[in-house]
């Protein structure tokens, strides 16, 4: 969290010279906090965002059963040893739910990690550079950003094949033009700032100029945008699996087993309800958080 | 106005051309090409049936010729033919086209007369446990994934209250009343999200307008709060939500398709999920170049058509 405190410290001692750098990091973390305190809806993102995290890192601990292991319990219906039943090769539903928040997260981290860091810097460099590299940039992501992103990923996933890291990528390049968009505009109104053209004086190098000085200016932003991505990131790979084109079986993702629950929902309507309702709080946590750090974070935002 | 269509339609060029590189370049970008798909691995690379399809398919030339020739196929409407069946992926496309078309407008009815009655609710009882009970439903809608909503909704119906039974689709030509009850279901599910994203923009942007000067003026002078609230702050409040409304409808298309997967509704979505199951690449090329036009024309049209109810648009 050290970039947050930087950004909003460079933006307010630009505004206010002479400001202390101390003073005014405690003063964000202190409006977090006050912000927290009053929002309900912050308090409930935190709290989703947590246990989907929880059961991601202490599955092995807190999983009631191996989430491959086959019984001859079918179907079964939820008790205490099947807390959320049993699927059609008798797996604990319990146990693969747990075991699907890692699959989440992780498709969900990488994809967002890649859409961040490719996004990000062409959305630096077509800012910083502009002109013609501007121009070619942002001609090249109108384009990405004209397919439907759901029928992009299938696209790319139909010649890539279906595994779980091609829906990473895909997700990543679906989501690219958004972060470089979010980088590019204000990189474009940064550079000409006086602080900018102060240390490219001095003799800062374009690399240093960028990520000391300029990149600062954006990471708010970014930091809100990829807590939003993230829940676009975990449903769509949720949507991917489900249609057979993400994780395959016996993989453990919600999608996938959401998929494979529906053949038997009027049967054993938990193997379709359960790992569904994972996606909705996995979604649902990280939509709130976004909200609640766009509130902190960027004041001015318009809601 | 005709200044800013033209303007609109240029800017549209690279925009078409991209799109049809980036859907070229996808066939080309599998594990060998399209002979080595139809001929199957047990024949060799180098025979002579396969040199001479590569010649019948003019993949002997050129990347740059193999593009221009494919794409004034595509200007004269030839998509080319399924790897499959061999039938043209165009009429295959506009068969599925209608059922495509009838789910996103059935979501688009059901979730505009969901929202914007409770939206307008929200706003008027701000502060009260409606508003909030309202808002707890919006932020649902928008993260409930579509695919879960319509596997409970044929659950809850089928199981619980024996309705509707998932049978076979029906044509409307066929039974027009069938057909309406099986897109009832597929068009809440789908609807959702953008009933959520309706209501949440209707409810701050009637707010935000009821704040205005000329609100309270109107109220001052005596206009009854009905007429107020209708012919004053309604009607300027519905703007933003128009544009919300607009950007979301090409994104119905994309949900279209995982929607059809979950009510084996035969529309597009199904057309493209089928054919990437049996690696039919010219027809996932089609449908995917089909839909993508599609979508950049319904943005299109919906900018024009909100630069035609505010002209300050058309200045900017």
């Amino acid at each position: 969290m050290g970039e947050i405190r930087q950004s909003i410290t460079l933006r307010d001692t630009a505004e206010m010279p002479g400001a202390l750098r101390g003073a005014s990091s405690r003063t964000v973390w202190a409006r977090a906090a006050r912000h927290l305190a009053r929002s309900t809806s912050g308090k409930i993102g935190l709290l989703l965002v947590a246990l989907v995290l929880l059961m991601a890192l202490a599955a092995p601990l807190i999983a009631p059963h191996d989430p491959y292991e086959q019984t001859v319990f079918r179907l079964y219906g939820p008790s205490l040893y099947f807390p959320f039943g049993t699927d059609e090769f008798g797996r604990d539903v319990m146990s693969r739910v747990i075991y699907g928040a890692r699959i989440s997260l992780q498709v969900g981290l990488i994809a967002v990690a890649i859409a961040l860091v490719i996004g990000g810097l062409l959305g630096l460099v077509a800012g910083y550079f502009g002109g013609w590299v501007d121009s070619v940039i942002s001609r090249v992501l109108d384009i990405v950003f004209a397919f439907p992103d759901i029928l992009l990923a299938l696209a790319l996933l139909a010649v890539l094949g279906p595994e779980l890291h091609n829906v990473m990528i895909a997700i990543g390049i679906v989501y690219m033009p958004s972060f470089a968009r979010i980088v590019r505009g204000p990189v474009l109104s940064a550079k000409h700032n006086e602080y900018v053209e102060a240390s490219r004086v001095i003799g800062a190098g374009t690399l240093r100029t960028l990520f000391r000085h300029i990149l600062p200016n954006v990471t708010a932003p970014l930091i809100v945008q990829t807590t939003i991505a993230l829940s676009f990131a975990i449903l769509s790979e949720a949507a991917l699996s489900f249609l057979g084109l993400g994780a395959q079986p016996p993989t453990p993702s919600w999608g996938a087993m959401l998929s494979g629950g529906r053949r038997f929902v009027e049967i054993a309507p938990w193997t379709a309800i359960f790992p569904g309702l994972a996606i909705m709080i996995a979604v649902l946590g990280f939509n709130l958080l976004g909200d609640w750090l766009r509130d902190v974070l960027d004041p001015r935002a318009v809601r | 106005m005709l200044r800013y269509v033209l303007r609109r339609l240029v800017s549209l060029i690279p925009v078409l051309l991209g799109i049809s590189m980036v859907t070229f370049a996808l066939i080309r970008l599998i594990p060998g090409d399209v002979v080595d798909l139809i001929l199957g691995n047990e024949v060799a690379m180098g025979g002579e049936r396969a040199a001479e399809l590569r010649r019948l398919f003019g993949l002997d030339q050129p990347i740059y010729v193999q593009y221009l020739q494919w794409a004034s196929d595509v200007v004269r409407g030839d998509l080319g033919h399924s790897l499959r069946t061999g039938k043209p992926v165009l009429g295959e496309i506009l068969g599925r086209l209608p059922t495509t078309i009838e789910l996103t407008l059935f979501s688009l009815v059901f979730a505009l007369l969901i929202a914007i009655p409770m939206g307008i609710i929200a706003a008027l009882k701000a502060g009260t446990r409606t508003e909030a009970g309202v808002q707890v439903l919006g932020l649902l809608g928008l993260s409930v994934p579509n695919f879960w909503l319509g596997t409970l909704l044929i659950l809850l119906t089928s199981r619980y209250l024996g309705w509707f039974p998932a049978a076979n689709y029906v044509p409307f030509s066929v039974d027009p009343w069938r057909n309406i009850q099986i897109f009832i279901l597929p068009g809440i599910a789908l609807g959702a999200a953008l009933a959520a994203i309706t209501l949440r923009m209707t409810r701050s942007s009637l707010l935000e307008v009821l704040n205005r000067e000329y609100v309270t003026t109107a109220r001052a002078k005596g206009v009854a709060e009905r007429q107020v609230i209708v012919r004053h702050a309604l009607k300027n409040a519905m703007i933003p939500v128009v544009t919300v409304v607009g950007i979301q409808v090409g994104r119905l298309l994309g949900g279209a398709i995982i929607i059809e997967q979950v009510f084996n509704l035969p529309g597009i979505g199904r057309l493209a999920i089928d054919a990437i199951q049996q690696r039919d690449y010219t027809m996932i090329q089609g449908v995917v170049l089909f839909t993508t036009l599609a979508f950049v024309l319904i943005n299109l049209a919906v900018d024009l058509l909100y630069a035609f109810i505010d002209p300050r648009i058309r200045y900017s």
